[in-house]
């Protein structure tokens, strides 16, 4: 406990530190990275000794709120989303050191580093926190500290614009939660996670509403398809190490706040797995389908992160079916699937936004259609960017085949028992992770191949690899996609326990059921290591062939065109077009295409863009109706101060009034 | 796992690149011509095996490993195919979503080295291969699984093992559904007609065979041997729902290595009897497969 507060402390006292020296012409970034490194240290320790099996830590402190209780609780569930979310953060930060250092002569990082050690302070006590109001408090924390961050570039003002998006859409998602704490503890009578995970609800109806609104408001933090419209626009517009931290793993608490609710709310109905099931595919299938239509390559990769939530989210919904269907191997499978692609997302997502940051800050520009040869001047970079690409499409022998594999498991499982409703839902999440898993690698190809691979498309600034500072840090996230991918074997014993709570079974239950499993990520390892020795062996063989021989080099064959031009390439856009083009009924890209005229055409040209759906349809016509009947309200807003004190002096007599009556 | 079931794996590295010479010698046959030895895919390789190499200049050292990649993967995803009852090397529950993520892995790697020469034809290849590809996996999966819910198990030499030979008289259609669905499927994945045309001398209206214009040598070697053992791969998930279990040891050895070379002499006679689809209507037939596999799968739902 002493080191979960000390972490606490090191960040708070990070984040004061750091404002007092903003003002300071000095750059003092390193400081706050050593704040931010500490509290990871000091927090990961306790929090893997919970997942190793030891007891919960546990803290009560009065807190002078209504009905607020400075109440802290370390367990198994809150652990496993603390140790990456806390390591990531270090990574980050680190990251963000180098990264922030061309900045530092335009205007002081100090701001940054304050609403950043706030935005892991906040992150950490969401995990924490068991009292409702202190959950909410750090939550509106993390919400408040993101959206500054999400505006650091605010003189420009497409920024601006995603800041407020976010800031909507955040809060509509927090007065959700409001809704559904509140309601939680009229019927519990009290405000404390562990009372209302004792009593439970059991009424079915009740706890259907209360269930929707965790979904609704959870799912606005992690972006689920609809409620994602904010990730697209927020990720882009951060800067790269607070994106990756964003996407790594503030949205993943989204899904923790989802899987906490689920512990609240007693059994599950049938139609809560199926609700979470299609949504998590929906997600997943229109996540990756956007996201392959990006032409911008953070944006492609806020995108990705929809798809992988919406993985996350089906391994819920097939874990859940697994519980109301009696069937615990279904219910293991989903649930530990879903736990372990929440680690692993966050470790190459992380890695991809850090390596997206270093393209941009090289180059200028995140425009994968001017881009392209990339990898012969940031070799590091770009081999980076390949084992995350690798990772996030879930290929073996890396850690996303891993957390894919046990999702397909929990749904090739369900395909082989009765009843066939069971059946059904496991064809339904099989066939969307194939096309996923598909459609990922499309994605990855055009991503990887248009910015790293052929020759620049139009000119850009000279590249330029990146310091250390920023290579070490996506080192080891890449280190770490490697020892999951064949330590995921050990990692089963800390998921079993997460596992077990979530779906109601014993522990000797759950480590019975998960032998098969466990032997199977075995031989998939021994599988990973068979394909990088023969590897090896084909390239020492290779080597050995060649030695003494002519090994030449030419143009690229170019159907016998002898002055072959970058401009000739393939693009980022006519790369998926055959793809963007069988979906085109969804999409809804805007095509603008000047078509070649006579028989010396001086100009044509084609630009295409692919906005936000549900944004377009749903959200903005939405918000200009509210807008407009929000105006008609404004002759109250007239901008006399001694007005609004009328206001309040208003509103105080008619609730004492209310209150006396 | 017994040392029996080493016997597919090394038949598959020995034998798998005779499969295309038999296309070839079916493709001569209804051409009238004598057509190309049986053996020609091992003097092709032999013989590149002794060149040198030339890269082009904007080559980088993904282009050289691309090659090396996919046939690690390949070799791999080999070892997990049972060869009619013969288990196979490596086997374990929901082995097949591994056998279709090591051709995912083969493919990505293909595709990367083929844009990392920058030519606007490769790119071309590259992108319809990824296209094709994501919807051919989604096909094979669920013809798969629908096998799976068949034989109740979730292996692929579990599965090969009971739903073979005698399963189709209990369930004939859904086995038909099923193989029609897997034949697709072998010759989208293999780059042979209805999807691609492996003799196209047009590289615009290639798609596998451009992705590896600029390979040669050592290279193009591993690239064809690998394109083999692919083919031999998944015309072994093919033979497996034919091929009964007879008993005898021998024979259990013979037909399905005979089937095999059934399926080879199959895929000739569809290629020289069909004309290549257009690409626009590629999709449409890769989603029937899968349409057909998911057909199969609710008719046998009541299992």
């Amino acid at each position: 406990m002493t080191l979960l507060l000390l972490a606490l402390a090191a960040l708070l006292f990070g984040a004061t530190a750091m404002l007092f020296l903003s003002g300071s012409r000095r750059n003092f970034s390193w400081l706050a990275a050593t704040f931010v490194s500490l509290a990871a240290i000091s927090g990961c320790i306790p929090a893997i000794q919970v997942l190793a099996g030891g007891p919960a830590l546990q803290l009560r402190h009065p807190w002078p709120v209504p009905f607020g209780e400075f109440f802290i609780q370390l367990d198994a569930l809150s652990a496993w989303f603390m140790v990456p979310m806390l390591l990531l953060s270090a990574l980050c930060a680190i990251y963000g050191v180098g990264y922030l250092r061309s900045q530092a002569k335009k205007c002081s990082p100090g701001p940054v580093w304050f609403f950043y050690c706030l935005l892991v302070l906040g992150m950490t006590l969401v995990l924490l926190a068991r009292n409702a109001v202190l959950f909410l408090s750090a939550w509106e924390l993390m919400a408040v500290a993101s959206f500054f961050l999400v505006t650091f570039e605010h003189e420009r003002e497409s920024v601006r614009n995603a800041g407020w998006i976010y800031l909507v859409a955040t809060h509509l998602g927090t007065g959700f939660l409001l809704a559904f704490f509140i309601l939680m503890g009229r019927e519990t009578g009290s405000m404390d996670f562990t009372v209302w995970a004792e009593k439970g609800i059991h009424t079915p109806e009740l706890a259907g509403i209360f269930f929707l609104l965790a979904v609704v408001g959870f799912g606005t933090k992690a972006g689920f398809m609809p409620f994602h419209v904010w990730l697209p626009e927020a990720h882009p517009a951060a800067p790269s190490h607070v994106s990756a931290l964003m996407s790594g793993a503030m949205i993943k608490l989204g899904i923790y706040g989802l899987m906490r609710a689920l512990t609240f709310l007693g059994a599950p109905s049938i139609w809560w797995g199926w609700l979470l099931l299609c949504l998590g595919l929906a997600s997943g299938v229109l996540g990756i389908v956007f996201a392959l239509a990006q032409h911008d390559l953070k944006r492609l990769l806020a995108y990705s992160s929809v798809e992988n939530i919406g993985l996350i989210t089906a391994g819920l919904g097939l874990g859940l079916l697994g519980v109301s269907y009696h069937q615990p191997l279904i219910s293991i499978l989903g649930f530990g699937g879903a736990l372990l692609h929440v680690l692993n997302h966050s470790i190459f997502k992380g890695l991809l936004f850090l390596a997206a940051g270093n393209v941009a800050h090289a180059t200028g520009t995140r425009d994968t259609n001017r881009l392209g040869g990339l990898l012969k001047k940031m070799p590091w970079t770009g081999a980076l960017f390949l084992i995350g690409s690798v990772a996030i499409c879930g290929l073996p022998p890396l850690n996303g085949f891993v957390s894919e594999l046990a999702l397909a498991g929990a749904s090739l499982t369900a395909i082989t028992v009765n009843p066939a409703d069971v059946a059904m839902a496991g064809l339904l999440a099989l066939v969307c992770i194939g096309l996923i898993g598909g459609l990922a690698a499309v994605t990855f190809a055009k991503a990887f191949g248009t910015v790293f691979l052929g020759e620049p498309r139009q000119p850009v600034e000279a590249p330029h690899e990146a310091g250390m500072a920023m290579k070490i840090p996506m080192l080891i996230l890449a280190a770490g996609c490697v020892a999951i991918a064949f330590g995921a074997v050990w990692l089963v014993d800390w998921i079993a326990p997460i596992a077990g709570q979530l779906s109601g079974l014993g522990p000797e239950r759950v480590s019975a059921i998960l032998q098969t499993p466990a032997l199977v990520l075995t031989t998939v390892s021994i599988c990973g290591l068979a394909l990088v020795i023969l590897f090896a062996a084909i390239a020492l063989l290779r080597r050995a062939l060649l030695a003494g021989r002519t090994v030449g080099a030419a143009d690229t064959w170019s159907c016998g065109y002898a002055r072959p031009s970058a401009r000739i390439q393939y693009t980022a856009s006519s790369f998926v077009q055959p793809v963007t083009t069988l979906f085109r009924w969804l999409l809804g890209s805007h095509r603008q295409l000047q078509r070649p005229e006579g028989f010396f055409p001086p100009k044509a040209s084609l630009t295409t863009e692919t906005p936000d759906l549900t944004h377009e349809e749903l959200f903005r016509p939405g918000f200009l109706k509210i807008n407009w009947g929000i105006a008609k309200l404004r002759w109250m807003q007239q901008g006399h101060v001694q007005l609004y004190v009328l206001y309040i002096a208003i509103t105080l007599i008619v609730l004492l009034a209310w209150k006396f009556r | 796992m017994n040392f029996l079931s080493i016997i597919p794996f090394l038949l598959a590295i020995t034998l798998a690149p005779l499969l295309p010479g038999i296309i070839n010698r079916t493709k001569a046959l209804f051409a009238g011509r004598r057509g190309q030895p049986f053996l020609q895919t091992y003097f092709d390789l032999w013989k590149l095996l002794h060149k040198g190499a030339v890269y082009s200049h904007t080559t980088t050292w993904l282009f050289r490993a691309g090659p090396m990649l996919g046939l690690a993967a390949v070799l791999v995803a080999v070892a997990l195919v049972p060869l009619g009852n013969f288990p196979a090397l490596i086997a374990f529950p929901a082995d097949f979503f591994l056998f279709a993520c090591l051709l995912g892995l083969m493919r990505f790697f293909t595709v990367l080295a083929a844009l990392d020469t920058g030519s606007s034809f490769e790119g071309m290849g590259a992108s319809r291969e990824v296209f094709f590809s994501a919807l051919t996996e989604p096909a094979l999966l669920v013809a798969l699984a629908t096998l799976a819910r068949q034989a109740g198990n979730l292996s692929l030499s579990a599965i090969f093992s009971q739903v073979s030979g005698g399963h189709w008289l209990q369930a004939g259609p859904v086995m038909a559904l099923v193989l029609i669905a897997l034949m697709i499927v072998l010759l989208a994945e293999n780059s042979r007609i209805p999807v691609d045309d492996p003799n196209t001398h047009l590289e615009l209206t290639m798609i596998h065979e451009v992705m590896v214009l600029d390979h040669g040598g050592l290279d193009f070697a591993f690239i064809l041997y690998g394109a083999a053992l692919k083919l031999w791969a998944l015309s072994a998930l093919v033979v497996g729902m034919i091929v009964p279990d007879t008993g005898a040891v021998w024979l259990n050895l013979v037909l399905p290595v005979g089937g095999m070379f059934l399926v080879a002499v199959i895929v000739g006679v569809v290629e020289s009897t069909m004309a290549r689809l257009r690409l626009l209507i590629v999709p449409q037939l890769l989603v029937g497969a899968g349409a057909l596999a998911a057909m199969a799968f609710l008719l046998g739902l009541n299992k």
